[in-house]
């Protein structure tokens, strides 16, 4: 049985509370925040279990690493507490269960993992991946599951991610290059802090793409373009990596511009908040961003995660900015469409 | 029956009937005689019915299988899964009734003249090269290209015209072609379409087998019927050759100048043919060509593309065909079609499509207002003036 | 019949439609013999494709003089087999009859043959009058307007005016005696902007009377705004019992284009959900939000008690919601790869989407049959058309067999819940007249009597003892 890996003490030691400081979502300063987090954590009722929106940004807010998101998951799950409706959280949980359609390549030691997402199938083409495009695996059987942090539905994450993760461990990989931002949050923060053991070596995807670009940096040309980022909700699960998205501008010559949204200020895509929230939420939340965005003379939004990419890009094309995917921007400085 | 496990699945919705956009109907058997036997999906219920003898074989069933003239509108727009085999299941009833001899006299006909003569107009074979005579163009032994003519370019009236049009056009782009003149027989694509995969296998082996002899490695064809069969079928059948239809090199000898064209004021419209369109997604070299023309005003018909009306020769149709030229037969409604943008000019690039548009033309009595052309006549032109 | 009595007979239609637009020949027969549903087969002597109104009423005197049967058909897609020639007879099929006569934009009406397809319509208007739309239905674009209006049907703006054939602003018929009537304001004005009022309403002598009453050659058809955009949301929930009231709160807010409430088994995503597909339409991005939001709004109880939400429409996804007519609906029959799908439709109460929704599973349990429920709203919550549906593979007779008693064992539920029967087979015309009022069909018997004395047209259909 997996149980949260998570210390009361340093939530009771805390001096900075940044998790409810710093949500962007409500609004509470470090004493309530305390008294609040320590009710979550004894177990008792909290407004914050009933209004935190699932963007994910206290697991990289808290300086302790003690998992205050998928502390208050637990405990909405424990009292019955639902984000969305029972039926779109139902959806969700069937839509993503294992039903043996899956796909899997030749598999190497190196290995792609595209989780369920068919378009990062498609992605990974061209030069960048042409010694692995073949090595991949695709479908539920493979799906990180950290979507059900969004649906208050930690019990489904135990029960599936062992599996996910013996599935990959049978196939014989090594090192796994998630082309999902979200299945490297997986393996590295979600499944360690339930006590999973993850028997490979998860690679983000940004890491990989940073090197393959170093190594054909003569054909790279630079692209001249000022971007915004949009920044994913799971970013938040690995933020040590974050600084890649800039290094990768930074050598395909891509201005990444700066603005008030962004780093650990960055706002989520808003389409799951629209599910968990309503939609007077998500729309301001989408306006923010994207007026952000136009404010710094962005031409262009490179997104990481394809259910941003679907989130947002018609609304940005509508606003005058280009949406496309990084591997995308990244094909294009090495003259590949 | 090949493909057998298929039949009993159509809905026989119509899906198959219209264009894609639903504004018209786009079958030419059904069409000119209203019935929905006549369709796709009449087709698919007689076959199944056929399958387990519901209905026996008769003259009508055989005239309903061989009335189809593979124009491929039912495999665009059919919206199930096996939409893409739906020409080969009709080939495979035509085959059937092939295999029993019970297919109508005009297609046992055109099947005999092809054995006996090697082309379906009971002319001789070594009178295959005549329309060639007095012209540059030269037998072919080792010339870059196979200039591959095929029946109705060595003996149908319009197709011979274009034969000569388009291989003096391909001379004068600087192209090393040549023809095989009465060694050339049948490629076989209809053939095939009518069911007669025996006689089909045999001429294509034939072709083959002489094309490797005289080392023939490149083939320009007239005809996209046997562009279609060059690129689709022959490989399977061990002949590997490299095929173009004439209009996706001439686009390219007009995109590289190698064709002066000063200029040419008409207004012309494009029939997409069946072979070249809908079966092999060649849409575009012929628009370059005609756009590239200096005072040429093209408009394209309201059908064009995949869901240009086919002309009603495929499948053997334009020899074969019982039913004459009425009013709702597809050649004539495709020139009232033409007549509708206001063109002058109804460019073709089918001798088929040729053969039958210009008799639709007479036949509506609108010669005054609208002739048919290939595009290789109207580059001439172009050339010219 | 004689063989020297059926020469004259072919010969006489030969005469009037051409030798290419009749047959008596086995292949005609048996394909017009049957439609995709599963009622029983049965051949009609000859099937004609007449090409004007002046062919169809010397076929109908022919038919009066010999006495035989008439079977007026559009597609043939009702699927409930009410184009089978019960007694054999002549089989027209109007789809020769396929133009678009008028367009009249300012009165929004658009006058068609009996035999033009809804798809021909579509393209018409998109191409011509893009301000103009019609009602049309998910069945397949070659189902007819005629025949559409004349077995009630429904289509996209269902749900704010009404059936279809309420939107009929007149007709051209033949009668079963021959002669051509018009009906509406069209009968003695140019203009056809009305089936009947203010003048006495005759067209209700026509629809619905699964063509035993006449042939429809021409129909007006009211044409209504289109708007530059649409879009569509999805509100799920997993209780079956708050759809009605859902749907009362969401016709409340006059926003919405059209209404449908669904649910299946298959495929997974769908299980144990009840959705309801909603479109709105705008000519601006404002108000097209502003309609989204009142439809939200108007849903926020249930959205709050997290009784239910809207669903995220993937991009990928929303053509295929967008699409009109929605191929979706036609490849379901594909789905047991045996290409076949019946349903029935009977109209009732939407008070009643629980029971009989709850009553779909179980018959699809117990008949072991793949199932799809689906409630198409009419008008603002005044009744739904609740689609009992079972897709069958053509090729396997034991499961035709069990949909057709489990649709049987349908049917009779929903008319125990006091529901009525849509473009009924023969046998729930029997059941609809088992339970109808003795007075009200002694007026149907009446009508049909004097209208088609000989009574050629579509005989065993509405069959009054």
């Amino acid at each position: 049985m997996y149980t949260l890996r998570f210390d009361e003490n340093l939530c009771a030691t805390c001096q900075t509370v940044d998790c409810r400081v710093k949500c962007q979502f409500i609004k509470m300063e470090r004493e309530t925040g305390h008294k609040e987090m320590m009710k979550i954590v004894r177990g008792e009722d909290s407004s914050v279990l009933q209004d935190c929106k699932t963007c994910y940004g206290c697991e990289e807010y808290c300086p302790r690493g003690n998992h205050p998101f998928y502390l208050i998951t637990e405990r909405r799950e424990e009292k019955g507490i639902l984000t969305a409706s029972r039926a779109i959280t139902n959806q969700w949980i069937n839509m993503c269960e294992p039903q043996g359609k899956y796909k899997v390549g030749e598999i190497k030691e190196k290995a792609l993992s595209c989780c369920f997402i068919g378009e990062l199938r498609r992605f990974a083409r061209g030069k960048l991946f042409e010694d692995l495009r073949s090595s991949y695996i695709l479908g539920p059987e493979f799906f990180c599951e950290v979507v059900y942090l969004h649906f208050a539905k930690p019990s489904i994450i135990k029960k599936r991610l062992p599996k996910v993760i013996e599935n990959i461990k049978q196939l014989g990989v090594k090192q796994l290059i998630c082309m999902h931002d979200e299945c490297y949050g997986s393996f590295t923060s979600l499944a360690p802090a339930y006590g999973m053991e993850v028997p490979f070596e998860p690679i983000h995807y940004f890491e990989y793409l940073f090197e393959k670009l170093t190594d054909v940096k003569g054909e790279i040309r630079p692209l001249k373009i000022r971007a915004a980022y949009q920044r994913p909700c799971s970013s938040r699960l690995s933020s040590d990596k974050h600084h890649f998205a800039e290094k990768i501008f930074d050598l395909i010559g891509v201005e990444m511009v700066k603005r008030e949204y962004q780093g650990e200020n960055a706002l989520c895509c808003g389409e799951v908040l629209r599910m968990v929230a309503g939609y007077e939420v998500a729309n301001e939340v989408q306006k923010k961003n994207i007026d952000d965005m136009v404010l710094s003379e962005a031409e262009y939004c490179v997104f990481n995660c394809p259910y941003c990419e679907m989130a947002l890009s018609e609304k940005v094309t509508k606003r005058g900015i280009k949406p496309i995917h990084i591997i995308d921007l990244c094909k294009m400085a090495i003259g590949e469409k | 029956m090949e493909h057998q496990e298929i039949v009993h699945r159509c809905f026989r919705c119509g899906y198959c009937k219209f264009t894609e956009d639903y504004h018209d109907i786009n079958c030419p058997p059904y069409l000119k005689f209203g019935l929905d036997t006549y369709a796709a999906g009449g087709r698919m219920w007689l076959i199944n019915a056929w399958l387990n003898h519901g209905i026996e074989t008769s003259k009508h069933y055989a005239e309903i299988l061989y009335l189809c003239n593979t124009c491929g509108n039912c495999k665009e727009h059919c919206v199930f899964t096996f939409k893409d085999d739906l020409l080969n299941i009709f080939e495979a009833a035509k085959a059937e009734l092939v295999e029993k001899g019970l297919i109508p006299p005009a297609v046992k006909d055109y099947l005999q003249g092809i054995v006996a003569n090697g082309n379906p107009y009971k002319e001789p074979q070594n009178k295959r090269g005549r329309w060639a005579e007095g012209t540059d163009i030269q037998t072919f032994s080792d010339q870059e290209f196979l200039f591959y003519v095929g029946d109705a370019g060595s003996y149908d009236e319009p197709g011979k015209k274009m034969a000569l049009s388009v291989g003096s056009l391909l001379s004068k782009g600087g192209l090393s072609i040549g023809i095989l003149g009465s060694k050339e027989k049948c490629d076989g694509n209809d053939v095939k379409a009518l069911g007669e995969t025996g006689l089909f296998a045999k001429l294509a082996e034939e072709n083959i087998r002489l094309f490797k002899e005289i080392g023939v490695k490149n083939i320009i064809t007239l005809d996209p019927h046997a562009f279609n069969v060059f690129t689709k079928e022959y490989p399977k059948l061990g002949g590997k050759f490299k095929a173009w239809h004439y209009t996706q090199v001439l686009a390219m000898l007009v995109k590289d100048k190698k064709i002066p064209l000063s200029g040419y004021n008409a207004k012309v419209t494009y029939q997409d043919p069946c072979y070249l369109g809908r079966h092999n997604d060649i849409y575009n070299p012929p628009r370059e060509i005609l756009k590239a023309i200096p005072g040429l005003v093209f408009s394209e018909m309201k059908r064009n593309r995949k869901n240009s009306l086919c002309c009603g020769g495929g499948g053997g149709n334009f020899m074969t065909d019982v039913s004459g030229l009425g009013k709702d037969s597809s050649s004539r409604i495709r020139i009232r079609e033409a007549l509708e943008t206001g063109a002058e000019i109804l460019a073709v690039v089918c001798p088929i499509c040729y053969k039958m548009l210009d008799d639709a033309v007479k036949e509506e009595g609108v010669e005054e207002k609208i002739k048919v052309q290939d595009i290789a006549e109207i580059v001439h032109q172009a050339i010219r003036s | 019949m004689g063989v020297d009595k059926m020469t004259d007979i072919y010969k006489s239609l030969v005469e009037i439609v051409g030798e290419e637009h009749v047959s008596n020949r086995k292949e005609e027969l048996y394909f017009y013999a049957r439609d995709p549903g599963l009622m029983p087969a049965h051949e009609p002597d000859y099937v004609v494709a007449p090409e004007t109104p002046e062919e169809i009423q010397e076929i109908v005197m022919l038919a009066n003089k010999e006495k035989i049967p008439i079977v007026p058909m559009g597609a043939g897609m009702a699927l409930t087999g009410l184009i089978i020639p019960l007694k054999g007879g002549i089989v027209i099929d109007m789809k020769r009859m396929r133009k678009i006569l008028e367009v009249n934009e300012k009165a929004r009406y658009a006058v068609v043959e009996g035999g033009t397809s809804q798809g021909a319509l579509k393209a018409y208007l998109d191409r011509n009058y893009p301000n103009l739309r019609h009602s049309i239905p998910d069945a397949p674009p070659t189902v007819t307007i005629a025949a559409n209006v004349a077995i009630h049907g429904q289509g996209r703006l269902t749900q704010q005016y009404g059936f279809n054939s309420d939107m009929v602003s007149g007709l051209e018929v033949v009668l079963p005696t021959g002669e051509i009537a018009k009906i509406g304001s069209c009968s003695m004005s140019p203009s056809w902007f009305s089936k009947g009022p203010t003048l006495p309403d005759l067209s209700g002598l026509f629809l619905g009377w699964l063509g035993t009453t006449g042939i429809i050659t021409k129909v007006g058809i009211k044409l209504y705004p289109r708007k530059k955009m649409r879009d569509v949301e999805i509100f799920v929930t997993d209780r079956e019992d708050l759809i009605p009231e859902i749907l009362f709160r969401l016709t409340h807010t006059e926003m919405l284009e059209d209404m449908t409430a669904w649910f299946q088994a298959k495929p997974i995503i769908f299980q144990g959900n009840h959705h309801v597909t909603l479109y709105i339409t705008g000519d601006t991005d404002e108000e097209l939000e502003f309609k989204r939001k009142m439809v939200w709004d108007s849903l926020k109880e249930f959205r709050d008690s997290k009784d239910g939400g809207f669903m995220w429409i993937l991009p990928a996804m929303k053509p295929t919601f967008l699409d009109m007519p929605q191929r979706s609906i036609t490849t379901f029959a594909d789905v047991k790869k045996g290409g076949g799908f019946e349903y029935s439709g009977p109209i009732a109460l939407i008070e009643k989407y629980p029971v009989l929704a709850r009553k779909l599973v179980e018959l699809g349990t117990k008949f072991k049959v793949a199932y799809s429920g689906m409630a198409r709203v009419i008008g603002r919550s005044h009744a739904m058309m609740f689609g009992i549906a079972f897709t069958f593979n053509r090729a396997d007779p034991d499961m035709m067999e069990r949909v057709r008693k489990a649709l049987h064992e349908g049917i009779t539920f929903a008319f125990d819940q006091g529901g009525i029967p849509w473009k009924p087979t023969v046998e729930e015309q029997k059941m609809a007249m088992e339970r109808m009022d003795p007075n009200t069909l002694k007026l149907m018997k009446m009508i049909k009597e004097n209208l088609d004395p000989n009574g050629i047209m579509n005989p065993g259909n509405w069959k009054v003892n």
